[in-house]
């Protein structure tokens, strides 16, 4: 007989399920202002206190406080507000074409728009971004065209990736828009490689790596923090933890014990965590951190802190396995309302100005959906001609492909 | 004209391509300043730095999941695998994003990176250095699989592969490395020394890829082959006395199916010969295209001479590798029915 009791495994469980409010005193959060800032000089080991607390700039009342101040001029916050409330828009009417069928999937990242669009505002355009197929904020933030984007979604015959691609695998190498694979955290890794050969050939440029909570414990992401630690690639690796990946909480991840951030910190790489739907401190910390990495300190980790507020996609009910009230009662808000108070706090802005950009964005929005339908839509079958689906599988077509392609019959 | 092991055509091709390109890099584990595990890059760091000829920890998913993102910058990445047996933490790497990346972006993107990996047994290296894995490749679509036979072709396919737009799987038959060993483990080793495909020109050339090479001709059975077996082969045919016409492949996939089609057409008879297992290896690709090619001038069944359906032994390698013994009984069968 032995001593000791008998063991039992611990499977995490979120701390809420339907029917059932969610505890969110797990977040831990910091209050406004209080978290400091380290120098962009920092070493690793000197910012695991900043991985273990929550960077915050906007209080309750909207005002901005503390050393992470990025001090933007209103006109700046103006252009985020307007490519977040862009973003939300689109989302909103790609999510109901979906639903008439025009698009066979759609993934919105309503409640995460500050985190991609901030940081693509904090970039330089030639920045590379290898991003998830949450951040659709970076391309509307860099000014791709909306109808191009649209024609990817319905897969018509002006789709750029020529319908190779489910919707929202985007790619844009003219806007810093590596091409989504699908396959999950594929591209941190990848990111950190586009950075290292930056580094090599004496450029400028810097690379920004996306990835989900869920995705962290996929072997992609601890090659990415131990190459980037390794070679101090230029390189920002953000961590978007919205705390769900489709039904699984964050804990699944390995959130409960410790922080994302934290795991930055034991690779050798400053590592932050910070309020994602803030847009202040995400200006705050991507200017930090690509500041470190411009002047050759390396990568810096950025746990970004939000929520998920919509479905994982258009194939997943999440009031089956979290409350359906969530969102509303998520203690972080939503990033583009704290934006709004934030600027009305300031007297750059007012309901009528918001409504007003509400109006025009949504007319914007309507516009190019319009046009992108009439180049076609899944439903219409307006459709690349099936002849191409033999092209770009090798830089020339090897006879077998050829072959084929005359099988099919194209 | 100097003659070169495979290792020092190997190391003459980086050489070449690193100094006429700066967007070469060349990395992997233990390949800096020590010049990797079988000295393929011995004394490149000192020549061309550490920026461009690097150390990398040992996380194969890393090291070709860094190449893809530096492939898509702009470099030609040819990053090292220290043993084929490695390579499959970086799978999802090259099957989910080197090979499909051109193609799910219309061409936005590409990665033109060159993967090499020594390859193949008869060294001792039991299960895990040993493996043959052409077939886990050519079943992908978008990637392109070469295996030299010898320095000359080792040289000029490297050279071809770095300069190729698509992402090129190169394997290094490890036990030619220094000698064209025929199988015959019980005769001394015979070094590259003095045989005129060790004669390596020392500049820039390339052997073209999805390029054949008839190695042998004959008349009375083809035999295809590719790496280590194609020295199997003709120690096969010379000892037997078949006539046999052997195809070095060289370009395993895509592959250069004229000349296999007129051989068989012309002796009416085929083995196949690879070192890897036989269930779906890239012998069952073989001979269904011999048979939807040459099926009406095909005079016997065509054989597959490969490596057991076992993981590679130790102690029992030469009993598992595909000697001239078997392949020599298989020549003799096709040619006797």
């Amino acid at each position: 007989m032995s001593q000791y009791p008998p063991l039992s495994l611990h499977v995490p469980e979120p701390p809420g399920r339907p029917g059932r409010d969610t505890d969110f005193s797990y977040l831990r959060l910091s209050p406004a202002g209080a978290v400091r800032r380290p120098p962009v000089d920092a070493r690793p080991s000197e910012t695991g206190d900043v991985a273990d607390a929550l960077v915050r700039v906007l209080d309750d009342a909207g005002r901005a406080v503390g050393p992470w101040d990025p001090h933007a001029e209103p006109r700046f916050l103006l252009t985020g507000l307007r490519a977040m409330l862009t973003t939300r828009t689109f989302d909103a009417r790609m999510q109901t074409a979906q639903r008439q069928k025009k698009l066979s999937f759609y993934m919105q990242c309503l409640g995460e728009e500050a985190i991609g669009v901030g940081e693509a505002l904090a970039l330089e355009p030639t920045d590379m971004c290898f991003p998830t197929y949450r951040q659709q904020g970076i391309l509307i933030a860099r000014g791709y065209p909306l109808v191009d984007m649209m024609c990817q979604l319905f897969s018509n015959e002006r789709d750029p990736v020529r319908g190779r691609q489910m919707p929202v695998m985007y790619t844009s190498r003219s806007h810093g828009f590596f091409s989504i694979s699908g396959n999950l955290g594929t591209q941190y890794v990848q990111a950190v490689g586009y950075a290292m050969a930056s580094a090599i050939k004496g450029d400028t440029r810097i690379a920004s790596a996306w990835i989900g909570d869920g995705s962290t414990a996929e072997a992609d992401f601890h090659n990415a923090l131990t190459f980037a630690a390794v070679y101090r690639a230029p390189v920002i690796l953000n961590v978007v933890n919205n705390q769900w990946a489709i039904s699984s909480f964050q804990g699944i991840a390995g959130g409960e014990a410790a922080t994302f951030a934290a795991r930055g910190v034991g690779n050798g790489i400053a590592s932050l965590r910070v309020d994602g739907n803030d847009f202040l401190a995400v200006l705050a910390a991507s200017g930090w951190a690509a500041e470190r990495a411009r002047r050759g300190f390396g990568p810096t980790l950025v746990e970004w802190v939000t929520y998920r507020a919509g479905a994982h996609s258009t194939s997943d009910d999440p009031s089956k396995y979290r409350p359906a009230d969530d969102w509303k009662r998520f203690p972080l808000g939503d990033p583009v309302a704290r934006l709004k108070q934030h600027l009305i706090a300031l007297g750059a802005w007012s309901d009528d100005a918001h409504a007003r950009l509400v109006a025009e964005v949504e007319a914007t929005v309507i516009a190019a959906q319009k046009e992108a339908e009439g180049y076609g839509t899944l439903a219409t079958g307006h459709v690349h001609d099936t002849s191409t689906m033999f092209d770009d599988v090798y830089k020339e077509m090897p006879p077998h492909l050829k072959r084929q392609r005359a099988q099919a019959g194209t | 004209m100097a003659t070169m092991t495979m290792i020092q055509a190997i190391r003459s091709a980086l050489d070449v391509m690193l100094r006429r390109d700066d967007n070469v890099v060349v990395f992997g584990e233990d390949v800096g300043y020590f010049g990797g595990v079988f000295r393929c890059t011995d004394g490149l760091q000192a020549k061309y730095g550490a920026a461009r000829v690097f150390d990398t920890p040992i996380a194969e998913g890393g090291i070709v999941g860094i190449a893809i993102g530096m492939a898509a910058y702009g470099l030609r990445p040819v990053p090292e695998i220290q043993f084929a047996d490695y390579f499959y933490p970086a799978y999802d790497q090259i099957v989910s994003e080197a090979a499909r990346l051109r193609y799910r972006s219309a061409g936005d993107f590409a990665a033109p990176l060159t993967i090499r990996m020594p390859c193949g047994g008869g060294i001792y290296g039991g299960q895990t250095h040993s493996q043959s894995p052409e077939a886990l490749f050519t079943h992908v679509c978008g990637l392109r699989t070469v295996m030299p036979s010898n320095p000359y072709d080792a040289k000029g396919l490297l050279i071809a592969s770095i300069e190729c737009d698509d992402p090129v799987i190169f394997l290094e038959p490890k036990r030619i490395y220094n000698g064209p060993f025929d199988g015959h483990h019980e005769r001394p080793v015979v070094p590259w020394t003095g045989h005129p495909l060790a004669e390596v020109p020392e500049g820039h050339y390339r052997v073209p890829l999805e390029s054949a090479a008839v190695v042998r001709p004959g008349s009375a059975v083809t035999v295809l082959a590719y790496g280590t077996m194609v020295w199997v082969a003709e120690a096969a045919a010379q000892e037997t006395g078949v006539d046999a016409e052997i195809i070095d492949l060289r370009s395993i996939w895509p592959l250069d199916l004229p000349v296999i089609v007129e051989s068989v057409q012309k002796t009416g008879r085929c083995v196949i010969v690879h070192e890897a297992t036989r269930t779906s290896g890239f012998g069952a690709e073989l001979a269904a295209l011999v048979q939807e090619h040459c099926f009406y001038h095909l005079e016997a069944p065509i054989e597959r001479v490969t490596g057991w359906d076992t993981p590679y032994p130790h102690a029992q390698e030469w009993a598992y590798f595909p000697g001239p013994a078997r392949v020599g009984a298989a020549l003799q069968r096709a040619v006797e029915t």
